[in-house]
């Protein structure tokens, strides 16, 4: 009785040392989140720091996600990283490349000793991020992936049929035809020019981008990018951009207004604009797969995601990669991953959070969350198809983007740009190879 | 004629002298330093590892014909920006330099552009002549120009030359205008005496007056072109269509920081710094020469 009493005593007392802010140990996040997800960044930092008294998650917003990586990169140099970098998906090379200035999530989890199954998480975004081995080196945080969204008002008007959007490229290439007699600056286009044109294209047809998986299995990859596919596809945009069939929107994200300003009524970007959809078309829309080719054998295969994934970075103490892995159990729980799925439209990454979502119904009503996962989960992902992972390759994206804008500009044909973008892609990934194999 | 101050004290020039020179060695010499250093280098990005490489980074960037494109477009680019925005200026302020009703309102609205940022003259044009959101875009494509600065690279350049342009017009107007109030109005009335019509005495008595002042907005603005541009042709067009506005000074920022690569990024900044102090160097050697003082 005695014993107990002290017991309790002696744990209510190192529970109050423990209380003072100073004897917690503090988890630097840089992120690169605007507007409703960085409301999200900061709810899900103060639910951890309310849900334990040990560590403190403080978020930083760091600008755009190249100023984010860039700032993280630079603070690496000076001796001041943060625990937590977010990058984006396609800065994954670089991260990987950096031996000994990132750790490997999966050691993270197990030095700390943090229960972690790799086999919970949906292999099409962890395989994302983790090497060939299945080692996951970062933590998937906002995942999207590629979706047709569709005008439903301005079908109707064009005499198409609302409730069957095209499946494939040809109906696709006529709907759009057809689109611009009501809207005749534009047919249909995309964003992302790059992601939706070579890369997603290439893995929905699970056809490579390049050697090696990808780049998956090594950094001595050379791309594949100019296969009778990819020509073939570029092709028939330049020659629908003569007559705005389909029209240009640029190399990033920022003519989405075209979509929901009532201009193209089919238009191919990432799910996550989901949001801005809901807050500004103002007309019936919907979300349906990327179009395919029907004569690519296998075609539909399976997209592969976008985003962004959190990095733990090296030189840190123990005690601080604890609170690390313990924030990213926190992540993974089933409900918390459900409720960041239903809140801001990005994918789940457990499987639980998937299942538990549909469960729920939420589909139903918003059937334009679940197309990204379908297309995600379409097939067992290959090796074509399982992502990419080039070095350099926010500039090969660039190189890439001018070469198709030569092709659609009508400087170059398909064939040559598309050449001429794998030789100067080659460059880069050798400069990459040279600055990254030792 | 001039009045000499002479210090006995040797040193009271050399300490004098000193807030500006170490002002210099920080902000100028030592980071040339280390670019110069870091251009000898190959590193990955975290600076984990790193080689010493002699001169590799040059001879792979010499060996490239997007680095000659980027030269050729910043000259061209450099030229055309330079000469719009001093002749437009010297139009201006001999405009408002005359008997005007409202004078000091046009020269303080004619003021105005250059206290906006390069990066939000970029953004505040691309708002008129985005493709399917500006207004210029919508009147020109309703006249029948297919405006496509996204794909075409005429019009990209028409672009950002606009752009570039109209900020630095403040900047020459200023000087161009406090050169023509420092023209002695007893020589311009003379020659008006004598008969020479309004243009001809522009011409062979204002603007050989006003030299000095053009000489040395000819070496400013060329600076501003190469280097101060750079944010009006990052939020305009991220140096695309198919590269057509890549500067050399948008290419350093696009190889170091998208691209991760110091090394060749810090043998352009050199070869960037050589070819601009070459350049101030020419025109002090020979356009100079030309200048009346």
């Amino acid at each position: 009785m005695k014993n107990s009493m002290l017991i309790a005593f002696m744990t209510a007392a190192a529970a109050f040392a423990a209380t003072p802010a100073n004897a917690q140990t503090e988890i630097q996040w840089w992120h690169a989140m605007t507007g409703a997800n960085n409301d999200v960044v900061v709810r899900l930092a103060n639910d951890f720091n309310a849900s334990q008294q040990d560590y403190k998650v403080v978020p930083v917003f760091k600008g755009s996600y190249a100023d984010t990586m860039n700032a993280g990169i630079a603070a690496y140099r000076s001796g001041n990283a943060p625990h937590i970098l977010q990058v984006f998906e396609v800065g994954t090379a670089t991260m990987m490349a950096a031996k000994g200035a990132v750790k490997p999530v999966q050691d993270v989890m197990k030095d700390a000793g943090e229960t972690f199954d790799p086999k919970i998480y949906l292999p099409a975004i962890t395989g994302y991020y983790s090497t060939t081995k299945g080692e996951m080196l970062s933590f998937p945080f906002n995942s999207s992936s590629m979706v047709m969204w569709v005008n439903r008002d301005l079908l109707k008007k064009a005499g198409l049929n609302a409730d069957q959007p095209p499946k494939t490229w040809p109906e696709v290439f006529e709907a759009a035809a057809k689109l611009k007699t009501v809207s005749p600056t534009c047919g249909f286009s995309t964003a992302w020019t790059t992601w939706a044109n070579i890369e997603q294209l290439s893995a929905w047809h699970n056809v490579p981008l390049g050697t090696r998986s990808n780049g998956m299995d090594g950094f001595d990859t050379e791309l594949k990018i100019n296969g009778p596919l990819q020509v073939r596809h570029l092709a028939k945009l330049a020659e629908l951009q003569k007559d705005k069939t389909f029209d240009y929107s640029g190399r990033t994200n920022a003519s989405e207004g075209r979509f929901t300003s009532g201009e193209c009524g089919l238009f191919l970007t990432s799910s996550a604009f989901y949001g801005n959809v809901k807050a500004n078309a103002k007309f019936d829309y919907a979300a349906a797969p990327m179009p395919y080719y029907p004569d690519v054998q296998g075609a539909p295969q399976n997209s592969i995601i976008g985003g962004a994934s959190l990095w733990v970075l090296g030189g840190k103490t123990p005690a601080e990669y604890k609170g690390v892995a313990k924030f990213f159990t926190f992540l993974s729980d089933t409900d918390r991953q459900a409720k960041l799925h239903q809140d801001s439209g990005y994918l789940p990454i457990t499987k639980a959070a998937y299942e538990k979502t549909k469960a729920s119904g939420f589909y139903k009503d918003k059937p334009a969350l679940e197309v990204p996962l379908l297309e995600l989960t379409n097939k067992e992902p290959t090796e074509n198809s399982k992502g990419l992972r080039f070095g350099n390759m926010v500039q090969m994206r660039d190189v890439w983007s001018e070469e198709i804008e030569a092709a659609l500009a009508g400087k170059k044909t398909a064939k040559e740009a598309l050449d001429a973008a794998v030789e100067r892609g080659n460059q880069m990934l050798r400069q990459f190879e040279k600055t990254a194999a030792r | 004629m001039e009045k000499r101050a002479i210090f006995d004290n040797k040193l009271l020039p050399y300490a004098l002298l000193l807030p500006q020179i170490l002002i210099t060695l920080v902000f100028f010499y030592w980071p040339a330093s280390q670019a110069v250093w870091q251009s000898f280098l190959i590193e990955d990005a975290f600076g984990t590892s790193s080689e010493f490489v002699w001169l590799d980074n040059y001879r792979d960037l010499l060996s490239k014909p997007d680095y000659y494109a980027s030269m050729l477009t910043t000259a061209w680019f450099s030229a055309v920006v330079t000469f719009l925005a001093m002749a437009i200026a010297l139009l201006l302020a001999s405009m408002a330099n005359k008997q005007i009703s409202g004078r000091n309102a046009y020269r303080t609205l004619l003021v105005w552009p250059y206290a906006v940022a390069p990066a939000l003259a970029g953004v505040l044009w691309l708002f008129m002549l985005q493709p399917s959101l500006g207004v210029l875009s919508k009147l020109l494509r309703a006249n029948g120009v297919d405006w496509n600065p996204l794909l075409n690279s005429n019009h990209a350049l028409i672009m950002v030359v606009l752009a570039a342009t109209w900020k630095q017009i403040s900047y020459n107007f200023l000087f161009f205008l406090a050169g023509l109030q420092a023209i002695p109005r007893s020589v311009i009335e003379a020659a008006a005496i004598d008969g020479a019509r309004p243009m001809r005495r522009f011409w062979t008595i204002i603007f050989p007056l006003l030299s000095p002042t053009t000489f040395y907005l000819l070496v400013v603005n060329i600076v501003y072109v190469f280097f101060e541009t750079f944010g009006i042709i990052d939020a305009m067009t991220s140096g695309g269509p198919a590269r057509t506005t890549t500067t050399l000074v948008y290419k350093v920022y696009q190889d170091g920081k998208l691209g991760g690569d110091l090394g060749g990024s810090a043998a352009q900044s050199v070869i960037l710094m050589a070819i601009v102090i070459g350049l101030t160097a020419i025109q002090f050697r020979f356009v100079e020469r030309r200048v009346n003082y």
